[in-house]
């Protein structure tokens, strides 16, 4: 029998609040243990939670940035269990009356635009990390990140492919970075994903007994993770038996996928409204002004760059792949740069130092400035391309500015017609039988003579200019 | 004379430290002196802080001494009942659970009260975590009635009542979910008010029942809640459920007469159920307030039958989730057999909760559990929603509802620990002022033959202290008797 797979994704986003969701205590990562913590987060009698305002404006703006309606009245709810890191024995979160709802993300599916449907974006906070760590037998909580306010995206069923997840996880976390909401970073907890995934007969309507996949650390790993799952839950039903409901672990390590508990019936949370945070009123005037303030998305971005800049598909893909990068190369756009040559540069050259060197573009030591007089003294001809990529590393690792470096090196082109003939000249004489060769009409070894040229010139001479006393003197 | 300061109202020693007739040390000292004499067999302080009282007294005579300007509280010796936040002490909330916990932080009630310059003499018995209406719950010792030692003094805040009533502390801070600062003040023979939902921060409070939670003062006359309640309200951003509506000076607003006021009489608050005694008591209240120009009016609360049932319901749903934090993990007692997590949390509950505790906890769980969430829990908001336009439309017909605070005086111990529905009973005419969060308040309108004190219950419109006090004010100057204070034994 043919399967499909019906996978709904879950993501917990941590949303970088400057302090926690419901105090005021400090959001670092790695801080010393417990030492970013409060009467409320420590879950203290007679604390009380005070909704950090800047929570709900950057929920509706990630809410607004996947098309969801946003919910005019809403409120917290208590969500209750126990456990040694939920510092109250219950969590403040939203149960049947989430901020955002309805909505959707288009995504690109190797070139394809899917459409996924979001159910709901609801604010919550987040728990205390639990250690197993400390030794003597005892475990160890940090409370640093309780409270900590955290955003639960959540899908409809319409994942049909682990490469599907992917690419929905991938447009996800570019929009989140675009709004400026999150760093997003897996390793760090600030993004965690959970998929729901079921199989069913093509053709049928009905959903398969679905399983929840927990303890992924990167996109590729929630790839591997969902393939995995797939493969494993046909070859269960192929086999004659059922696919159970539970919550499954990803071992990264071992690349399956490890029962770690049946959900024999719905886990019983007991939500009720919060009585300590008032109802969330929310009016147009507010929904209007996170509206006015949503920087342009990555797909307006994208489609503006081709148009505008008459950029292709790829390159304004990769361009606008980062808030970060699109802004860098509208930057060197706007110091005058020629778009094309300014995204040559950007993406083969630029990229490629930022990697070897691990430097995000936004702390990148040149400028979009720097890389847009680069481009300039290669059109007006004070340098050629390939000095210019020696110029480029130097600028890379000073920083200054890249006439200052061609002044100071010398490395500015030859573009002295005097000085370029007797260049030529002095190659011609050395190499008689080459002249001749290309006088009797091998007229591949040319570049030959250029080679030479440029050699004696240092690779400073003008190319065009070289080419063209080259072709007078041995034509002539 | 020095020597009766303890006699004295809270505005009398303000006054008297503010114009140098007194000084503080002298007025704290003659109230610890009275409690060393009294709390002995009265047994309403659970902790004494006599060293730093004093110290509290002499910076607050130095202040005086340099010109400095001195808070609307100065020298007023106040107790905290056992479930305000304080960085001095320990806060129990009289339960095992917490028995030896210090906390880390001043309630913001704490606080406003220590910027008035009041002075902290300690704190007060109370009923388990705010759980019952005798104090007999409390883990801590055990409180009588000042004016009958075989009786309880009320609860949950019955120390607070208890020691006002005594003359061992001038203010006394409690906190009230269902009946706890008006039923204790009617038992004891004091004034207590509850505010309206909001007007006093519940930061620092030992939460019970959030929705219905309000703190309020403990005092001997209307003028010293007035002056109370002038310090402890205001809005405070660090509980978002406290009001940003201005706060009046309730001091000033007493003076006006009440001519012409309506005060709604309901049937449903004096049926045979109460008390012939105390029904005779309420009458005459009526008598000397209709005497000072006030309008009577017949009113309907049939609202009140529900009162109980939505109270029940709320409360305890509420009261599972607020104290499922007190687990021994982070702080409180932990059981030290317990060797798994879950053992860690059943067994420390299980020793650190007394009965009634663990009772409202379980039923609390049971009525947010499946469909009772459906059958019990909305259905009891949607009761607490029609509470809540019952008193508005009656308080389109009149301005302060009277009736009795309780159906009757202050039991005997042991008369009603057993039967816990019978100990509910105790609050079914408070309780909808909590539901509905308009400001309440109980002040002494007699005594019975047996020599219990009866009190007046008076409710007002949302945030209407003014008026409630107002009319406390004028049938307290009018009402024909002092109470005076218990005999010493
Ligand atoms: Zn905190």
């Amino acid at each position: 029998m043919q399967y499909e797979a019906v996978i709904g994704m879950e993501v917990h986003v941590e949303i970088n609040c400057k302090s926690k969701v419901f105090c005021g205590c400090p959001t670092v990562f790695d801080a010393p243990p417990n030492s970013q913590t409060c009467p409320l987060c420590l879950g203290m009698p007679g604390g009380l939670p005070v909704l950090n305002r800047s929570m709900v404006d950057k929920s509706m703006a990630v809410g607004l940035a996947l098309n969801c309606r946003i919910a005019r009245e809403t409120r917290m709810d208590r969500k209750n269990y126990f456990y040694p890191d939920l510092a109250k024995n219950y969590q403040i979160s939203q149960d049947d009356q989430p901020l955002c709802y309805d909505g959707y993300l288009d995504v690109d599916v190797d070139g394809e635009m899917k459409r996924i449907g979001i159910t709901r974006a609801h604010m919550e906070e987040d728990t205390a990390r639990n250690s197993h760590t400390v030794g003597g037998g005892q475990s160890g909580v940090d409370f640093n990140r309780s409270g900590v306010a955290l955003l639960e995206i959540v899908t409809e069923p319409d994942i049909r492919s682990a490469q599907e997840a992917f690419a929905y996880l991938t447009a996800l976390k570019q929009l989140l970075q675009y709004l400026d909401v999150s760093d997003c970073n897996m390793e760090e907890g600030s993004l965690r994903a959970e998929a729901n995934i079921s199989v069913r007969p093509v053709g049928s309507d009905k959903f398969g007994t679905k399983t929840e996949v927990k303890n992924v650390a990167s996109f590729s790993g929630v790839q591997k993770a969902i393939e995995f799952e797939i493969a494993r839950q046909i070859k269960v039903l192929n086999d004659g038996g059922t696919v159970l409901q539970e919550t499954r672990g990803w071992d990264a390590d071992k690349g399956v996928t490890l029962s770690q508990r049946l959900k024999e019936s719905a886990q019983e949370y007991r939500y009720f409204p919060e009585p300590d945070v008032p109802p969330i009123v929310v009016d147009d005037a507010w929904i209007d002004a996170i509206q006015k303030s949503l920087p342009e998305l990555p797909t307006a971005r994208k489609e503006r760059f081709q148009k505008e800049y008459e950029l292709s598909a790829y390159d304004a893909h990769v361009m606008t792949l980062s808030r970060a990068m699109a802004d860098y190369y509208e930057a060197i756009v706007k110091a005058g740069a020629d778009p094309k040559k300014a995204a040559n540069w950007l993406m083969v050259e630029l990229l490629a130092l930022l990697a070897d060197a691990k430097v995000e573009i936004s702390d990148s030591p040149v400028s979009p400035e720097n890389l847009a007089a680069l481009i300039g003294l290669i059109d007006t001809n004070v340098i050629n391309g390939k000095i210019a990529k020696e110029v480029l590393v130097e600028m890379f690792k000073t920083g200054a500015a890249p006439a200052a470096i061609v002044e100071e090196k010398g490395l500015g082109q030859i573009s002295d017609t005097s000085a370029l003939e007797e260049a030529v000249q002095a190659v011609i004489e050395a190499n008689p039988q080459q002249v001749a060769d290309y006088r009797a009409g091998k007229d591949k070894i040319f570049g030959y003579f250029v080679g030479q040229v440029m050699k004696a010139t240092r690779g400073k001479g003008n190319p065009q200019l070289v080419n063209e006393i080259l072709r007078r003197e041995l034509d002539s | 004379m020095s020597a009766l300061w303890y006699q004295k109202t809270a505005k009398e020693i303000r006054d008297a430290v503010h114009t140098g007739e007194a000084t503080a040390l002298d007025i704290v000292n003659s109230f610890i002196a009275h409690r060393e004499a009294t709390d002995g067999t009265i047994g309403a302080f659970t902790q004494c802080w006599d060293d730093e009282a004093r110290e509290t007294a002499r910076s607050i005579d130095e202040k005086r001494q340099q010109g400095q300007p001195l808070g609307p509280l100065a020298g007023v010796p106040v107790s905290l009942k056992e479930s305000f936040c304080t960085r001095l002490g320990k806060t129990t909330g009289a339960s095992r659970i917490l028995e030896n916990f210090q906390c880390p932080y001043d309630g913001t009630a704490v606080t406003r009260l220590a910027q008035a310059d009041a002075v902290f003499l300690g704190k007060v018995n109370m009923d388990e975590l705010a759980m019952g209406s005798s104090t007999e719950s409390s883990v801590l010792q055990r409180t009588v009635n000042p004016w009958n030692h075989d009786r309880v003094p009320g609860g949950s805040s019955g120390g607070s009542a208890a020691s006002v009533a005594m003359g061992c502390s001038a203010l006394s801070l409690g906190s009230d979910t269902g009946s706890s600062i008006r039923q204790p003040a009617s038992f004891s023979g004091c004034v207590g008010v509850k505010p309206t939902y909001g007007r006093i921060s519940r930061f620092g409070i030992i939460g019970l029942a959030p929705s219905l939670d309000h703190a309020g003062p403990l005092t001997r006359t209307v003028e010293d809640a007035a002056l109370a309640l002038n310090v402890l309200c205001g809005e405070d951003p660090a509980d978002s459920t406290s009001s940003d509506k201005p706060v009046p000076d309730f001091l000033q607003g007493l003076s006006q007469d009440i001519k012409g006021l309506k005060i709604g009489v309901a049937e449903e608050y004096m049926t045979d159920e109460v008390d012939e005694e105390v029904r005779g008591k309420i009458t005459e209240a009526l008598d000397c307030l209709s005497s000072l120009g006030a309008e009577l009016v017949k009113i309907s609360l049939p609202g009140t039958a529900y009162d109980a049932a939505a109270y029940t319901v709320i409360s305890t749903a509420e009261i599972s989730a607020t104290l499922a934090r007190l687990d021994g993990v982070r702080y409180g007692m932990r059981d030290p057999e317990a060797r798994t997590v879950q053992d860690m949390y059943v067994m420390s509950k299980s020793a650190g909760f007394g009965p009634e505790v663990q009772r409202r906890i379980l039923l609390g769980t049971h009525f947010l559990s499946g469909k009772n969430i459906q059958n019990c829990f909305v259905k009891a908001q949607q009761a607490r929603s029609l509470i809540i336009r019952e008193f508005e439309e009656v308080f389109t017909q009149c301005d302060v509802i009277a009736g009795p605070t309780t159906p009757s005086v202050a039991f005997p111990f042991g008369s009603k620990s057993d039967n816990p529905v019978e100990m509910y009973r105790c609050d079914r005419f408070t309780l909808g002022a909590n539901l509905a969060t308009h400001p309440a308040l109980s002040v002494p309108c007699g005594m019975t033959e047996a020599g219990l004190p009866v009190g007046l219950q008076l409710q007002a419109r949302r945030y209407d202290e003014e008026t409630l006090l107002r009319v406390a004010f004028h049938y307290e100057q009018n009402r024909g008797f002092d109470l005076g204070f218990p005999p010493i034994s």
